[in-house]
């Protein structure tokens, strides 16, 4: 199939799903606030979505890998860490009146600064290779989580409770000022990222044939790393860790568009992904009236293919 | 003009590279020989600015760091010994980044002509729309060829051209490159582990040894008993056919 056939076909697709996520079993009255409800819920979605695919995509073209997702930089930990450790330390009372926002701004100011740290050693003057800056992401991840479970021994049970509620992605407390300057922000990188798709195809080629055609792979990487930190941070703090999707939909939109042209990736990624997260949320609230946060059926739902992709076909 | 002077390169306390100074003239083709471990692929790497060493390199009098990325890949492109593309991409997308440093994504009339020339002089006009991973090795080598060719630079790398490549395609692609020497004034490095290609169609010959610099010579210079028992440690007969000096290791 053509990949722009099949970019319009999920155009639809996702068209139909937001549609039904608005308007599917629509109670009588308050419509009005009903549908005002459903619509930032599904711009959570969308923005998460975008947010996720993008940065998973850019992740494996910059490290050449198709198998990683940007949480082997442990950012998911950190945020669990840096809730866990706000609780351990203000207490729900103190928290609850610090807000949503300092909350939000915190915890991806932490991420962030975290990211530049260890991105710092791959440019820095004693140049790290890639592979040992992920590996050393990932034992700090291990690390913070471990840390978080410990504070989370601590804790108060009824501060646990709210500290778990955000240990896995969810869409139905999203705070409106933190997704309208998420969106801001996702959609500010995803219109600057069009100008740099054909470098991102050439940084796909490898390192020596990008330097090679001209590309300052140093800088490039740069930039893209810092990206999908700033996209990662984002996504985590605006509705918890659902970094497992990006996999899921990157390894998906390989599948059906097989090219190495970022400006058909990024968007059939996107737009699975926000399929994906609608329709799954659909699914959850409105037929299963599950009260189970979504990603743990992405979890779930992801690990199977990705499995099973793996033992049938040896490739991802 | 190529200028090299005292290239080092280090990987901890050995010294892969060790104070090598030289140039190389323009209009000329320069093969480097060497044993394995010589120290070829990293002087070449190095002046192709995929390894960062000590020492000043410099391309028609200026220093090679000191030009804009873009800039450089118009004069100067290199081909690496193994390049491992994971990417799912047609030989003709391939060869077609080579004129990434000129139109980036977006391939002019010029352009597409230059690409599909650089196709068929690599004998790759059949395959053009294949995925490189349903080629052989060889194949691939020669499409990574043609992108070198394709993103038409004066100053040419390369880095074993003629691995995995049967006879007939290696004697093409010696012949184009000499071409493109003669022709097109363009200045080819290139280092080949078959010592009878280098003898047939270098200019010059720079042989290493160990890191260093052991000749930098018009190519009949080189090809005698005594340099070459001093380069690779072994007696190696020489022997003339049609003019051109041969070597005889095999035994």
């Amino acid at each position: 199939m053509q990949p722009r056939h099949t970019l319009t076909i999920l155009v639809i697709l996702v068209a139909l799903s937001a549609a039904l996520f608005l308007f599917y079993q629509l109670p009588g009255g308050a419509v009005a606030y009903i549908l005002e409800r459903r619509a930032i819920k599904l711009a959570a979605l969308i923005v998460t979505a975008v947010a996720i695919a993008i940065s998973t995509s850019i992740f494996q073209t910059v490290s050449g890998n198709r198998i990683l997702t940007p949480s082997i930089l442990g950012l998911d930990t950190l945020y669990l860490l840096v809730q866990t450790l706000l609780m351990f330390l203000l207490g729900a009372k103190s928290l609850a009146m610090m807000g949503r926002i300092s909350d939000f701004l915190l915890s991806v100011a932490v991420m962030i600064v975290f990211s530049l740290a260890l991105f710092s050693l791959l440019f820095g003057k004693h140049t790290m290779p890639l592979t040992m800056v992920l590996f050393l992401g990932m034992v700090f991840g291990q690390l913070f989580g471990a840390l978080a479970s410990f504070f989370q021994l601590l804790i108060d049970p009824n501060e646990f409770l709210t500290v778990q509620a955000r240990m896995f992605a969810s869409f139905n407390s999203v705070n409106t000022a933190l997704l309208f300057s998420s969106s801001v922000i996702v959609a500010a990188i995803a219109c600057a990222l069009v100008f740099f798709l054909d470098i991102l195809d050439v940084l796909s080629l490898g390192r020596e044939s990008a330097i090679t055609l001209g590309v300052d792979h140093r800088r490039a990487s740069r930039l893209f790393l810092i990206i999908v930190a700033i996209l990662t941070a984002i996504a985590t703090a605006l509705v918890g860790p659902v970094t497992f999707l990006g996999l899921l939909v990157v390894s998906l939109a390989r599948q059906i568009a097989p090219t190495y042209r970022h400006s058909i990736i990024l968007p059939t990624s996107c737009l699975l992904s926000m399929l994906f997260l609608i329709v799954g949320q659909l699914l959850f609230e409105r037929i299963f009236h599950f009260n189970t946060p979504i990603s743990i059926i992405i979890n779930f739902a992801g690990g199977i293919y990705l499995l099973s992709h793996l033992i049938l076909r040896g490739t991802v | 003009m190529i200028t090299i002077n005292h290239a080092t390169k280090r990987y901890g306390s050995r010294s892969v590279v060790n104070d090598v100074s030289l140039s190389i003239g323009e209009g000329t083709l320069t093969t480097l020989i060497g044993a394995n471990g010589a120290g070829k692929s990293t002087l070449l790497s190095l002046v192709g600015r995929l390894l960062e060493g000590e020492g000043e390199f410099l391309l028609e009098g200026k220093r090679i760091d000191r030009y804009p990325s873009t800039e450089l890949a118009k004069r100067l492109s290199m081909l690496r010994q193994s390049n491992h593309i994971t990417v799912r991409l047609t030989v003709a997308e391939l060869v077609g980044f080579g004129r990434f440093p000129y139109s980036r994504s977006r391939l002019t009339a010029a352009d597409r002509r230059i690409v599909s020339e650089a196709i068929e002089a690599m004998d790759l006009t059949n395959l053009s729309g294949k995925y490189l991973d349903q080629l052989s090795g060889g194949e691939r080598q020669r499409a990574s060829i043609a992108m070198i060719i394709a993103q038409d630079t004066k100053y040419i790398l390369l880095d074993e051209p003629l691995n995995n490549l049967d006879m007939a395609h290696s004697v093409h692609i010696m012949k184009l490159l000499r071409t493109l020497v003669d022709e097109r004034g363009k200045t080819v490095i290139l280092v080949l582990h078959d010592i009878n290609f280098a003898s047939c169609y270098s200019d010059a010959i720079i042989a290493m040894k160990d890191g260093t610099l052991v000749y930098h010579a018009p190519t009949d210079d080189v090809i005698t008993p005594d340099a070459l028992q001093q380069i690779y440690g072994m007696e190696i007969p020489v022997c003339e056919h049609r003019g051109r000096r041969f070597c005889l290791y095999h035994l």
